[in-house]
């Protein structure tokens, strides 16, 4: 009697073990599903780009896209050159990068060497803050204040042209270049810092003669990740650049981005399966290659860095 | 006689660079100083322009009003209630999608090719440009899925955007806790998943707020991948209520509604030539960026409290 009773409680516990165990496999199945959902955007926006470019690629041969100096698809005389919209893009990244890369590094360089922890405190979080504006209202600053400003230096500037919108964008991406390359300088181990002391080097000295050269690779996957931050940039540009197809990397011109052309049509009512709406996916592949691009070589240089130490 | 005289014209040498090099390291630190407080005056320069320009529109009528052709009389109404409404749609669905991601991420995955796999599209996907979320929107949930340009499409779309966002946030938050921890509630018999629930999740809660508020943030701004999937800019309507007096109480045809939101109805304003529109768009901009402020400073100050409180 007593022996049986033992049985069925041992038994009543392994079956209660055994629901456990089953439980705990479906959660664990649940969860991974969820970070699989990571797997499946990727996949899903490469299907999604691909399918509808595919499609467009059947209307416009791929030579013309790469080699025509014109894009006008919704046009009656339709062009698909993708030259002008890249150049667009190109030019006002490069402006970005030229105020940001300067202020950036320069930054950089101070909170990772010369600010006092307090300063670090307080830098920190503003720059943080800064990261949270919202792209659209940078657009209207680089509209309605920063190109009039301009105006006020460079007679006969247009109201839409690259040069104000790249130099709010490079404004906007100076704290993501300045905290990935701080994060790099950080890195850079107290002893060599104290070699250098050591030397008789002053604290300018030790900061660009030996922490920024052992820092370089991850300063420079900074940049480039600033570079595919400014390419996939959208409402500054679609706001302040004006939205003109227009081969040219001269600044003071007005012209239109990738980024721009796909609001610009969006914002139009397009029939779905239209030429004009499959040129938006086409244009986005363009995009997506390009930061994918600058982002594989971002992470391949910080990599690099990482494993000096 | 001459010896020591060229030594002490040498150590006066020496004794001005060493002034020189003193200099120099005063001089950058200023220059660094300026280069930083760029990023601060620009905020500033923004947020007063902003108010200089809209201060007339600060108004209860601008919050009550529907948008107008008439700029004086256009308002907000319904811009601010589809931008609540597709919060929350995005805060349904990128919230326990992104926790329980990073948890599987942290707790579970085994370390082989297939975690690697996702931990390499995790990365990938905060370096995607926004508006590419947007075409993934326009050809699956608007045309494949057939959601329409709804509040629904609107919130998923951004809740696929700031799904990285959450993930790498409840990832530190989590990797932040001893190891003592789990293994004392392992030592009492929990099984895995309590140990995660009760343990892991609780202590990690704060750090994944904090980063759930700044993806909200970043959401409430988001602008192109709305105007990609085709969200109106001109809606004088509002979605029927979520609440009704009637039973069950909920109603979910405000899913499948159109909608506008803040930043897409400031851009409409934005790209009109009639400057009194811009005055309208000013406005918003002066409101939107004082929400995100006071939610990423909020996000801010948590994480500063959390790490100033708990010590391991």
């Amino acid at each position: 009697m007593l022996p049986n009773q033992t049985e069925l409680k041992i038994s009543a516990r392994l079956a209660k073990n055994v629901r456990r165990h089953f439980v705990e496999r479906v959660i664990e199945f649940i969860l991974m599903l969820a970070a699989m959902s990571a797997v499946a955007t990727t996949l899903a926006i490469v299907a999604i780009l691909l399918y509808e470019s595919l499609s467009f690629f059947e209307h416009v041969s791929i030579i013309d896209f790469l080699t025509d100096t014109q894009w006008t698809p919704l046009f009656e005389d339709a062009h698909y050159g993708i030259l002008p919209l890249v150049s667009g893009t190109l030019t006002t990244s490069a402006i970005a990068l030229l105020v940001a890369i300067p202020i950036g590094t320069i930054g950089a360089i101070y909170l990772s060497e010369f600010a006092s922890h307090k300063t670090r405190e307080i830098v920190k979080p503003i720059l943080e803050l800064l990261v949270g504006v919202p792209t659209v209202v940078f657009g209207y600053f680089a509209l309605l204040f920063v190109t009039p400003l301009l105006q006020k230096f460079i007679p006969g500037l247009p109201g839409f042209n690259m040069l104000g919108p790249g130099i709010v964008m490079g404004i906007m991406i100076v704290p993501y270049i300045s905290s990935v390359a701080e994060d790099a300088m950080r890195a850079v181990p107290m002893s060599m810092r104290e070699g250098s002391y050591a030397m008789g080097a002053t604290r300018f000295q030790t900061a660009i003669r030996v922490v920024t050269p052992a820092a370089i690779s991850g300063i420079i996957a900074a940049y480039i990740l600033g570079i595919s931050r400014a390419v996939g940039e959208t409402m500054v540009v679609a706001l302040a650049a004006g939205q003109q197809p227009n081969l040219t990397f001269n600044p003071m011109e007005s012209a239109s981005t990738i980024t721009a052309y796909i609001v610009q049509v969006a914002m139009g009512d397009l029939p779905h399966g239209s030429i004009g709406y499959q040129s938006i996916f086409a244009a986005g592949l363009v995009l997506m290659l390009m930061t994918l691009i600058f982002n594989i070589l971002g992470h391949l240089t910080r990599k690099k860095f990482r494993e000096t130490y | 006689m001459s010896n020591q005289a060229s030594v002490l014209d040498n150590l006066e040498e020496v004794r001005a660079m060493i002034r020189r090099h003193k200099f120099n390291d005063y001089v950058f630190s200023i220059i660094g100083l300026i280069a930083l407080m760029i990023g601060l005056l620009t905020l500033l320069t923004l947020f007063v322009d902003l108010v200089m320009d809209g201060y007339p529109r600060f108004t209860f009528e601008f919050l009550s009003e529907y948008p107008s052709r008439r700029a004086a009389h256009a308002g907000l109404l319904s811009a601010w209630i589809g931008s609540l409404l597709v919060m929350i749609v995005t805060f349904l669905s990128a919230v326990p999608m992104g926790v329980a991601a990073g948890l599987y991420l942290e707790e579970y995955a085994p370390k082989n090719w297939f975690s690697d796999l996702i931990e390499i599209n995790v990365t990938n996907l905060a370096g995607v440009p926004s508006i590419v979320y947007g075409l993934l929107a326009l050809g699956l949930f608007v045309y494949i899925l057939d959601l329409g340009q709804s509040i629904l499409t609107a919130g998923l779309t951004l809740g696929l955007l700031i799904l990285p966002v959450v993930i790498v946030a409840t990832r530190e938050a989590v990797r932040g806790i001893p190891v003592a921890i789990r293994e004392a509630a392992y030592a009492v018999g929990a099984t895995k998943w309590q140990v995660v629930l009760h343990h892991v999740l609780h202590y990690s809660f704060g750090g994944i707020l904090t980063g759930v508020i700044i993806g909200m943030a970043r959401a409430l701004g988001e602008t192109a991948p709305l105007i990609t999937i085709g969200a109106l800019t001109f809606i004088a309507f509002l979605p029927p209520s979520p609440i009704t007096d009637t039973p069950p109480f909920l109603n979910f045809e405000w899913l499948s509604s159109g909608f506008t939101v803040m930043p897409i109805q400031m851009f409409n304003w934005l790209s009109r030539p009639d400057h009194a529109f811009h005055m309208n768009a000013a406005a918003t901009g002066a409101l939107i960026i004082v929400v995100t402020l006071l939610m990423n400073g909020t996000a801010i100050w948590l994480r500063y409290r959390i790490r100033k409180n708990i010590k391991w």
